[in-house]
């Protein structure tokens, strides 16, 4: 019992939380200031609970399993959970529904905290489910606005059939091999015809859930109808999930047949690379824009796991942390300046430096990073990944992906140029942000400079993996 | 003649592929979630033959199908409450009609 509640720990502390809004939500109203104060110190709590009485285990026959490196996944989530609920601290003001959006939140967390522990293919379809399907609803949280309802029929429809295919997969490897436990599969794992079929479907919904070209339809739209706080969930949080399951299935379940995903996901790395770039050139839209040049990270993300090492797993981590710093980062200066002004487009940025030299020094830190140039985090980053890349000795596709990294530079370094450098008769004006967003956006700052000078966060990540 | 394993498994892969195609042509909303529970029923049906021909000692693939009912149906819960919206907001239920974003 006490053995449950201790490797159970965060699982049953975000359902505690999820209980105690419910039950908030039944009784009086209380105002929303204070609700959303309460919410942020339950979340930072949550996030340093999870440091501490940490312990390594199997529960239930192996369905679910933890390991200090799942701790440490599921830590970073728990941050970029509490500093979304700081970042958007004044859309959640206005919001009458804020609470229902927590625990819509909340539930997705969850069913992430399970993904990420899963050790048996039920287990991780039932938490996939829960990490999916209250997104959907999220995405539809501005409930009069035509693009949000068709932000969120977008993706319930794609994730359900994405689901749909992930279940023919299951049911084939079932077929194949008699078992859906992550321990036994490797044993029965042959690279017969039938299973390399279920994994291709398996894969493709990976591909779904991550947006890897060609799975990436969805992405754009989703992205730019949600509201800004649900776009950077989707982005950051449900991304970072979604990548560290795939890289322990890749390297733990289907390692019998590296050679055939190591060949799937070099090319797809590359299309998503390719496409997501050359996309990303012409977008207008800051939403649309990030999302296209999520889906080319994603591509760099491939990079790292194709290496198929330890080093793989913590680079692609380490990745995905800077990734949530720089990627909140800039949702927090674009959700300021829409949510004051509701300008979206590139070119109202123009001049941006002029009146909110704070907002525009953060967001173009975060683009530097997102772009992967010295002394921002995301340099090495990108470091890393290409280097575990390279391991694996296809010197082509890492020209490729550093190729590139050039072509990237090309559209983060457009947004810098329009804040810093182009002149604008009426360039925004100033904008006021709250304490909590302005107390979350320097922590993304910090981070995005510091994890990268600090080479101890990439030595503890390594020691795990 | 009895049903064998590959009778079954080609039922199902027709529900499967019929399913497949009825989401990528139909343009109602509804019927792209009726072609959903298609690929999904498909897969029950999969779950359970393996489970009576190939491994009939085993019990995985039957909790399996309980579960991808169970989830089936919140999904289109919430699935009908998100398509409920779309029509309130565009009074309609084609997808040709939700086109605000494109490329």
């Amino acid at each position: 019992m006490i053995e449950t509640l201790t490797l159970m720990k965060p699982e049953l502390i975000i359902t505690f939380i999820i209980f105690l809004l419910l039950f908030i939500k039944i009784g009086k109203g209380v105002k929303s200031e204070t609700m959303l104060l309460l919410i942020q110190v339950l979340l930072l709590l949550n996030f340093i609970t999870g440091f501490i009485f940490n312990s390594e285990g199997n529960l239930f026959d192996g369905m679910y399993q933890t390991t200090a490196m799942m701790a440490l996944q599921k830590n970073i989530l728990s941050l970029g959970i509490y500093l979304i609920s700081l970042l958007f601290a004044s859309w959640f003001k206005k919001s009458e529904h804020m609470l229902e959006f927590f625990i819509l939140m909340l539930s997705a967390l969850l069913g992430m905290f399970f993904l990420i522990s899963s050790g048996n293919l039920l287990m991780f379809f039932l938490a996939l489910e829960l990490a999916t399907i209250p997104v959907a609803a999220m995405a539809n949280f501005d409930l009069d606005k035509k693009v949000s309802s068709e932000a969120a029929m977008k993706m319930i429809l794609s994730s359900a059939f994405s689901s749909g295919i992930l279940l023919f997969g299951i049911s084939l490897i079932y077929g194949a091999t008699g078992t859906i436990s992550f321990t036994e599969l490797p044993l029965y794992l042959d690279g017969s015809p039938l299973q390399i079929l279920a994994f291709l479907f398996l894969f493709t919904a990976f591909a779904f859930k991550l947006s890897i070209v060609p799975f990436h339809l969805w992405t754009a739209d989703v992205y730019e109808g949600s509201p800004i706080a649900v776009t950077s969930f989707l982005s950051v949080i449900s991304k970072g999930a979604v990548t560290f399951i795939f890289i322990s299935t890749l390297y733990k379940v289907f390692q019998p047949i590296n050679e055939v995903w190591y060949n799937m996901i070099m090319i797809l790395s590359i299309a998503s690379m390719v496409i997501g770039n050359l996309f990303a050139l012409r977008q207008q839209n800051i939403k649309r824009f990030i999302a296209f040049s999520s889906i080319a990270q994603v591509g760099f993300i491939l990079v790292g796991i194709s290496s198929n090492s330890a080093q793989g797993i913590s680079s692609v981590v380490y990745f995905i942390l800077i990734y949530i710093f720089s990627n909140l980062a800039a949702f927090g200066v674009a959700s300021a300046i829409s949510s004051q002004t509701g300008k979206e487009n590139i070119n109202d940025y123009k001049g941006l430096y002029q009146t909110n030299p704070f907002l525009s020094l953060v967001l173009v830190l975060a683009l530097f990073s997102l772009a992967g140039i010295p002394p921002t985090a995301g340099f090495f980053g990108k470091l890393f990944l290409l280097t575990a890349g390279a391991s694996k000795g296809s010197y082509l596709f890492i020209t490729i992906a550093a190729l590139n990294m050039i072509i990237s530079l090309y559209y983060y370094l457009r947004i810098v140029r329009a804040v810093f450098m182009e002149k604008n008769e009426q360039p925004i004006e100033k904008i006021e942000i709250d304490l909590s967003a302005k107390f979350a956006l320097t922590i993304c700052a910090a981070g995005i400079v510091l994890i990268g000078l600090l080479s101890w966060t990439y030595d503890y990540i390594q020691s795990l993996s | 003649m009895q049903p064998g394993l590959y009778h079954i498994l080609f039922i199902s892969t027709v529900l499967f592929f019929i399913g497949v195609f009825g989401f990528f042509t139909r343009r109602n909303l509804v019927t792209m979630l009726m072609s959903i529970e298609l690929i999904l029923n498909s897969v029950n049906l999969n779950f359970i033959t393996f489970n009576k021909y190939v491994w009939p000692n085993k019990l995985d693939g039957l909790f399996f199908t309980i579960f991808v009912i169970a989830i089936a149906a919140a999904e289109a819960a919430v699935a009908i409450a998100i398509i409920i919206n779309l029509y309130r907001t565009h009074q309609s239920i084609d997808v040709e009609n939700a086109e605000e974003m494109k490329f």
